[in-house]
């Protein structure tokens, strides 16, 4: 057990760091809603680019630094630290390329993974429709082959970025006579189409981070079929599993500030000292034992998976206990700061509003529970359709 | 960055799971434990084997091994329940250690880590310390005042059973004037007694308290992670046996994400038990923290896990023929042992 970083990866933390204290991003804007929101995002990860921190776990052939599992992991954690904006290709970076590594050809590699690194093409993942949510095996937009192109038809949701994207990961149903799992491929749509019409949806906090798709006959050729004609599955799986690795470590490290935040905001107002103040201390640091415990979770299952080759089942414990202490921690706070987190357009009541989708979105509690109970557990599988 | 046992490391744990899977079986422990009596051959053994001086250092006849090695043994204790004085013996021989002056340690540690010595630490409010595990049948005892870095030892040679009923005694130029007295707790599987001492009889350890308070917490909470570890396998296997409606009660969702947040119960205690363990042996300076969050946690989980593992149970759990409520008194004692969950949290919160 040795629970220090190497001085290598002491070395990527400074490195990064010192850039990161010389280029600022430039100032959020506070006008031109959503567009110039994300148009300062672009110009941010232009910036990484340039100075070759745009996805440093990408091989160097691609243009990346080779980054250990560890590094990126820190890479993450400094993003965070730092305060800075998500690049705006952040689908595309962290899950799109990775994906195209594995089981991408040449070509597609020799086209696409440039211009995610540049921001110049920004990507989208059409997975989720609005009858397949947890159970996404059971997509139905369907793929018909016509002559060198497939036609594609049906509706996905919770696509963030759909409006800003060129092409988009998108699984449909290319064989509806096969099993469920085996009838489904894996596309990159060209969104610049008019088959495909793009729709903000609007969330409970107000703002539409995500999007759906409406899809109806937009055409795909061949070559853009990724890892072959009904191997979706294994293909979006890919997908998934880079979903929940690097950007975990971001969010720990925000949510540990967002504790910090809480805390300073109970001293500032003398609560600590006030009546009822130790009910305040005792929540307070049941908060900041598990953000340890996420933390040194999250560590465990990164340096398992590069020590052992196998990852444990700190995934989706993880996850679980990440989302579930967002909401404590913003439901606490809220306690705090009073009406200030019942304030339209503050920050607290943003966080407190936008929690609620943690333990929804890139997995259900739900279902990280059965998936905890079946695979880790070896529990009997619910007997389901 | 690894967080997992070294080949040295995983083979204590191996050969100690080998061993209390035969000398610690559940029939030996329930057979002891209704006679409200410890396994002394087990003890034996487990000090020939050289157990209770895992931690201790080579020149006060330990092994000179760290805490990480030390929670390996507590935690596969923990998991079987075993009915032995090893928890209370090895945390006074670890304030001891900390806190003792050389001649102390000379004169306190060979015992303990030989096994020969039976050790106790309890904390005491105004002269008491009720239930402290082990004080009754201990010939070193090692008392810490609650709320405060100082601690004295009670120690006398030569106890027997029958003594140990009677209280401590004068031996050994000791000024031993307090009385032990046995009451049981509702876990029969380790003696527990109630402490009542003059403040200023024993002698006054002048070292870092706190440093050997620390340490026990890790200890403490290593039990408590075992505990838990088999709460949680008796639970599953369980519900993949036991059918309702035609069906494992395993497939019920109610059931399976109950074990699942024991697993993750579990787990958290585990990850900042292990955590607290390294920094005794690596970074001291973060182990107060780190000894509180594992303290805080491993108490929260242990009481959680074992008290679902009974509800998981259905009917069964709460008779005294399954085994599982030896874990959930185990788990009681354990989590109040030095401080529960609350305690431990608001020293958090002081050190936030």
């Amino acid at each position: 057990m040795d629970l220090t970083f190497s001085a290598r990866e002491h070395a990527f933390r400074e490195e990064l760091r010192a850039w990161l204290a010389e280029n600022e991003p430039a100032p959020e804007p506070t006008e031109g809603g959503e567009d110039a929101h994300y148009a300062w995002r672009r110009d941010w990860q232009r910036r990484l680019y340039d100075a070759g921190w745009a996805a440093p776990a990408w091989p160097v052939e691609y243009g990346g630094r080779g980054a250990s599992l560890s590094e990126s992991a820190i890479y993450f954690e400094e993003l965070g630290r730092a305060r800075v904006p998500l690049p705006a290709n952040v689908l595309g970076l962290l899950l799109g390329g990775p994906t195209l590594m594995v089981w991408g050809s040449e070509a597609q590699k020799e086209r696409y993974l440039a211009p995610i690194l540049s921001a110049e093409e920004i990507w989208c993942q059409g997975f989720s429709e609005p009858e397949a949510g947890s159970d996404l095996a059971s997509l139905k937009t369907t793929a018909v082959k016509d002559g060198e192109d497939w036609v594609i038809t049906g509706q996905k949701v919770w696509t963030s970025g759909a409006q800003y994207s060129k092409w988009c990961m998108l699984v449909a149903r290319s064989d509806g006579d096969a099993a469920k799992h085996k009838g489904l491929t894996y596309f990159l749509m060209d969104m610049e189409q008019a088959a495909v019409q793009v729709r903000p949806l609007r969330q409970i906090t107000g703002e539409a981070e995500f999007n759906e798709l409406f899809i109806e006959e937009a055409r795909i050729p061949e070559e853009n079929v990724v890892g072959g004609v009904g191997n979706g599955w294994k293909v979006a799986l890919t997908t998934l599993m880079n979903e929940r690795a690097g950007l975990g470590f971001l969010l720990q490290v925000r949510l540990r500030q967002l504790l910090d935040d809480a805390i300073a905001a109970a001293r500032e107002r003398g609560m600590l000292e006030a009546p009822g103040g130790s009910v305040l201390a005792d929540a307070l640091a049941d908060l900041h034992i598990r953000c340890e415990q996420i933390r040194l979770l999250a560590w465990k299952g990164l340096t398992d998976i590069e020590r052992y080759g196998q990852p444990g089942p700190e995934g989706s414990l993880v996850k679980w206990l990440w989302s579930d202490t967002n909401q404590r921690l913003t439901a606490l706070a809220a306690e705090i700061v009073g009406a200030e987190a019942l304030t339209d357009g503050t920050t607290w009541s943003y966080e407190l509003l936008r929690a609620r989708g943690n333990t929804i979105e890139g997995g259900t509690t739900e279902v990280l529970k059965n998936i905890v109970a079946e695979r880790v557990l070896g529990l009997p599988r619910l007997k389901a359709a | 960055m690894d967080f997992g046992l070294s080949e040295d490391q995983r083979q204590i744990q191996r050969t100690a799971r080998e061993l209390l899977a035969e000398r610690a079986r559940p029939e030996r422990v329930r057979s002891h434990a209704e006679q409200r009596r410890l396994d002394e051959d087990l003890w034996r053994e487990l000090g020939e084997l050289g157990w209770p001086g895992i931690a201790v250092a080579e020149q006060y006849g330990g092994q000179g091994l760290g805490l990480v090695e030390l929670a390996i043994l507590c935690e596969e204790l923990g998991r079987s329940v075993a009915p032995v004085a090893f928890l209370p013996t090895v945390l006074a021989a670890l304030v001891i250690e900390q806190a003792g002056s050389a001649e102390q340690r000379e004169r306190w540690l060979p015992g303990l880590a030989s096994g020969g010595t039976l050790g106790a630490l309890a904390i005491e409010r105004d002269g008491v310390a009720e239930l402290a595990l082990g004080a009754s049948g201990a010939e070193v005892l090692v008392l810490a005042q609650e709320g405060d870095s100082r601690a004295r030892v009670y120690a006398q040679e030569g106890l027997d059973a029958a003594d140990a009923q009677e209280g401590l005694d004068q031996r050994e130029g000791l000024e031993v004037s307090g009385v032990v007295e046995r009451v049981d707790s509702i876990d029969p599987t380790r003696p527990t007694a109630r402490v009542a001492v003059p403040a200023d009889a024993g002698e006054a350890l002048g070292g870092d308290v706190q440093a050997g308070l620390d340490r026990a917490l890790v200890a403490v909470s290593a039990e408590l992670v075992g505990v838990c570890e088999r709460a949680l396998d008796m639970t599953v296997a369980y519900v993949k046996e036991r059918k309702q409606f035609g069906v494992p009660v395993g497939s019920f969702q109610a059931v399976s994400h109950r074990c699942a947040q024991m697993l993750l119960d579990t787990e958290r205690a585990r990850s900042a038990t292990s955590y607290a363990a390294w920094a005794a042996d690596a970074d001291p300076e973060r182990l107060p923290e780190a000894a509180a969050m594992a303290k805080a946690s491993a108490s929260q989980a242990g009481i959680e896990v074992t008290a679902s593992a009974i509800q998981a149970h259905g009917g069964i759990g709460f008779t005294w023929e399954a085994d599982v409520h030896w874990l959930y008194k185990r788990a009681l004692l354990d989590a109040s042992l030095l401080g529960g969950a609350k305690l431990h949290r608001a020293r958090l919160a002081s050190l936030l």
